[in-house]
This record gives C-alpha cells, structure tokens and sequence, in this order.
C-alpha cells in the first residue's frame, strides 16, 4: 500500500501572547511545531506500515524552515519527504493551497491521503476535504481509526457529537485524522541521524500539475479584510475578601440579575 | 462570474434523524436579520427523507422559501450525495450567501461544496455582518483564538461561512409568518457515491450539549481533582445547571470532552457562566466571553479570567464552591 501524508508547520498556539500595548501577536521565542491532527494522521499511517507494509510519503506546502518537520518525519520511519515551496503559492488561502497539494498529488500515486483535520494556527478543516475534491476521491473526515483488510478496504470510524460512525471506502481515499486518535511516537535514535542524510525532494510549480490561475494569491476566493486583537470588555468588579463574604457577594448578584429569586 | 446575478441567504438545515439542529435555527435568525438589512430573502435548503412536513417550523423561524429535497440517497449524511444537492442548487438558483453550521457535519460538507462550487469559505464565524457593497464581512478566531480576522469573500458567489452551535441567536418561532414550500428535485450521479454508512453509534456521554445550559458550573485547574469536580457538580445540580471545564480538566480526565469549553471544545452563551479556578487562558475565553454573565473565582488575583468577568472573587474556589452550596440549598 502507498500513503501519503500531508503536514504542516505551525506556530504552537498555546505559547502565542499578545502584546497588550500594540495589540499584535508576539512570535518571538513561539516553537514551531508539527501540527498534532496531522501527526496524529502520520502515525495512522506509521501503523499502518507496521501492520501491513506500506510505502510511506510525506509532503508539506511552506516556506524554507518546514524542512524541519520533513526531518522529524523521516526520523519517525517514513519513507520519501517532499517540500513544495515556491513564491508563486505564496498567500494562499484554504481553497489555493488545497490546489497547490492537489498539483502535487497528481504526481504521486497513492492508496490513501491523510490530512489532520485541521491545523491549530487556523482551524479551518477545509483543506483534506477540498483536496479530496480536486482529485474527485471519496473523503471521511474526523477519522478516529481506520482498519485496512489487507486488500483494498478500509473500515473507519469517525468521530460525530453523539458518538461514532463506521464507515466503509474503498482506495483510494482521503482521510481527514483527529489529534485524539493515537499517540504519536517519538523519533527514534539511527532515525534522527538518517533523518539529516535522507533527501527531502524539493519542488515547486514545474514540478506539479494545476492551473496557475488557481495558485496563491490569485487563486485565493477569500481575503482578510482586516485583523485586529480580541478587544476585551472592561473588567468587572473584582473582591478579596472572607469566604462567608464572597459567597454573599455573589449570591447578592444572582438576585441583582434574576437569576435567583 | 456576474455578482449581480447571485441572490439570497441560503441557510443549510442540519437535520439528524429527521430533527432539526438548533444550530440551523440559529442561521436563520442571523441570515433573517442580514436579509432585511439588504432587503433580501432567506431561503432554507431542508435536504433528507421524509422531512417535509418541518417546512412550515423554518418558516416560523425565519425562512421565506423552503427547499426541500426529500430524496432516499439523503435520508442519511454522507458528503457526496449532500454535496450533489447543494451543488446543484447553487448551479440552478445562484445563491449570493450560504450558511452552515460548523459542526462534524457541516465542517465535512462545507468545504467539499465550496471547492466544487469554486468559492469561498469562512470557517467558524462569530459575527457576520454587512459590508459597504453589501457584501458580507464574516469575523473569525484565528491563532488559537488569539487573533480575530474579519475575511471577505469579494469576486466570488456564494459567499460561504460556517458558523459554530449556540453562537447566534434563533428567533421566537413566529407560527404568523408565511412562506412558501418548494419540492426540488435533484438528479444525483450514484456512481460517485463511495462511501458507505455501516452504523451509527451513540455514546450517553454526548447527550448533553452544554452549548444550550442556561447557567454552567465551569472549573479548571484550581478545582484540583475528582473531589473538586464532585463538589462542582453539587453546586450545579442546586442551580439546575450543567458542568463544564477547561481543556486542562479534561486533558486530566476528569470530565469528557464533550463538556470542554473554549477554541478546541464548544463556544457557550449561557445567562450565567461560573468560572471556578479557570485562570482564563484565551483558549478558553474565546468560548466563553459572550456569557451574559460572568462570575470567576480564583486564588490568583492577576489571573486574565478577571478581565472578562463580570465579577470577581480572589479566593479558594473549593472552598466557595462548598459554602455557595450550602448557602443556596437552605
């Protein structure tokens, strides 16, 4: 079986600050990280691999310093890492960049696609789905697990608000994987050292096959019209004082606002 | 693309079973509001089987026309088959805006109908409004919910958005209001269909949604442990409330993710939303800060939970968790 994997680099969200004078985000010193769904969907495909045998392919769509989460991969055990990058994706929103990784796709031959379902810096879950799209294959989305009979099906289950659903699909497919689906391994001692003399094949435009039209900025339906921080309402009134106190405060509001009578 | 020829607010109706989700109902009050600024009509798409007799209750709940595409192929959610109806309304009608609820339904159809469809999607919405062409100007959390990002969608129909349960507001049913029930037919290409349902299971953990508690007892790390998560469910039963948490809580395993509140669990408006030993993460006001009322408590006076709440008590949580209780049983 061949999988390919789709990750991406993100700044890790739960180290981002706000700087309370200017309002901007302060990136300085935030680790960039695998984002944890597609890990998640990585290690998916690791177990496959380890279960059945597979041929394993990563690929991720970023500037010059996600060779960094390539590497990591190949020191996870998988098998061929590509990094797509080239100015002409750049500004790319969801619907362009699922264009860009679908150009790439077409290029390599597959069984399954895995994505994450989302990536923290955004939370879209839009691109596994519209990628899947582009490629006229079958999606399912908030993968929890997925079983393989050893021929060509694939069993799921995915994730909904009452539970669980089980799905079947034949490959080749695309999967859209949640972070709570398995614990990722960590990267093994001779993989990080073979993660530095593996090749990470770069490619760009030339290298894929899509129309330019529907690349970057271009490409992108949808703008940012403006971004500005979270304004938080002024504060409350704040007490500190004895707990048989505080309890009266308290209770004191309820009736103030009728919530008690 | 002619803009000028995209016309109307569809509203996709999210059913389950045959019931319909609240979080549909919420879309029509917003896309209600939104069409009599622009002086335009809202339409609602009810797709599954043997559905039709719901029509009249959008109409009370705001829809002007109702679609209905009562098709077995639809009787239950896989992407394809909905992507196909929706797909084929936006071919034959022209929608100028769409709106879906950005639930694990919504967010799986979503994003296949608009890559289909060309267009744009704007993913988790909390706040739409109307900009200067009329076009719509759809707000959304983005870095984790630190950073708000107001996206348009300017050259291409329909403008697409999902937005997350319990964050708009339904209208009062009004049973006056009138509208018109339209059957549509779509021709669907089987072939594509290649995903197949085997079962549906439900797990009781998920039957609460505390997205619709009008008060909840929400704690975090200050709660401690099982003891505190006790206490708290005390407190809530005297209140008729429902338990939440923080993700910390619920990392820890003392409560289910269903009841996590914040960018990576649910956003809630209850009238009153307790925070017990919640430091106030933005994570987790992000989910939260829309709450009618706020009251925090936490050992920490500098803890960013007071710069959202309404009121403030420096203290242990436990302990007035426990006193609260014993105040309001008598």
């Amino acid at each position: 079986m061949k999988i390919v994997v789709c990750i991406k680099q993100v700044p890790d969200t739960t180290e981002i600050k706000i700087d309370p004078k200017t309002g901007t985000l302060i990136r300085d010193g935030v680790p960039s990280i695998m984002n944890p769904d597609d890990k998640s969907g990585l290690e998916m495909a690791l177990q496959l691999k380890d279960e059945n045998g597979a041929h394993v392919t990563v690929i991720t769509m970023g500037p010059p310093q996600a060779d960094l989460i390539l590497r990591e991969a190949y020191a996870m055990g998988v098998d061929r890492a590509i990094h797509l990058t080239d100015r002409k994706f750049a500004g790319a929103d969801t619907l362009a960049t699922s264009h860009a990784l679908a150009g790439a796709l077409r290029k390599i031959d597959f069984d399954l696609l895995i994505t994450g379902r989302q990536a923290i810096d955004g939370d879209t879950a839009q691109v596994g789905p519209q990628i899947a799209e582009h490629l006229d294959l079958p999606q399912v989305s908030y993968l929890e697990d997925l079983k393989f009979d050893g021929d060509k099906t694939f069993t799921m289950k995915r994730h909904i608000e009452e539970g669980y659903q089980m799905l079947e699909v034949e490959a080749p497919c695309v999967v859209t994987v949640l972070s709570s689906a398995n614990n990722p391994r960590y990267m093994s001692v001779g993989g990080i050292v073979d993660a530095y003399q593996n090749e990470v094949e770069v490619w760009g435009f030339n290298e894929i096959e899509v129309d330019e039209k529907n690349l970057g900025l271009k490409g992108s339906p949808t703008s940012v019209h403006k971004a500005f921080a979270r304004g938080l309402k002024p504060a409350g009134e704040l007490y500190e004082v004895e707990t048989d106190e505080a309890v009266g405060i308290i209770i004191k509001k309820l009736k103030e606002k009728f919530i008690l009578n | 693309m002619n803009l000028e020829d995209y016309k109307g607010i569809y509203v996709f109706i999210e059913q389950r079973e045959g019931v319909i989700q609240n979080v549909a109902l919420e879309l029509l009050g917003q896309a209600r509001k939104l069409a009599d600024e622009l002086n335009d009509k809202v339409y609602a798409m009810l797709l599954g089987h043997n559905i039709a007799d719901q029509a009249q209750s959008l109409i009370a709940s705001g829809a002007d026309e109702v679609i209905v595409v009562d098709a077995p192929e639809l009787a239950e959610y896989t992407t394809e088959p909905y992507t196909q109806a929706i797909c084929q309304i936006i071919e034959d009608r022209k929608p100028e805006s769409m709106l879906i609820g950005a639930t694990t339904l919504g967010r799986d159809l979503g994003p296949r109908v608009s890559a289909r469809a060309a267009t744009g999607l704007t993913a988790d919405c909390t706040k739409i409004e109307i900009g200067k062409k009329g076009e719509l100007l759809m707000t959304r959390p983005a870095f984790g919910g630190n950073l708000m990002a107001t996206i348009a969608c300017k050259n291409h129909r329909p403008q697409m958005g999902t937005v997350r349960p319990g964050v708009l507001f339904a209208m009062d049913a009004d049973e006056n209001r009138t509208g018109e029930v339209v059957n549509y037919e779509v021709k669907f290409n089987t072939a594509k269909f290649k995903v197949k349902l085997l079962e549906t299971v439900k797990e009781d953990t998920d039957l609460i949604d505390i997205t619709e508690a009008r008060i909840l007892v929400s704690g975090g790390r200050g709660i401690g442990n099982e003891e505190g998560f006790k206490a708290m469910d005390g407190l809530a039963q005297t209140l008729e409330a429902e338990v939440s948490a923080s993700r910390a809580m619920v990392d820890a395993g003392y409560i289910g993710h269903e009841r996590q509140v914040g960018q990576t669990g649910k956003t809630v408006r209850p009238d009153l939303y307790f925070a017990f030993g919640i430091s106030g993460a933005i994570q987790h006001v992000a989910g939260m800060e829309e709450s009618d009322l706020i009251i925090a408590v936490n050992k920490d006076k500098d803890a960013p939970i007071f710069q959202v709440a309404d009121l403030g008590i420096v203290g242990d949580a436990k302990q007035i968790i426990k006193k609260l209780t014993e105040r309001l049983e008598k």
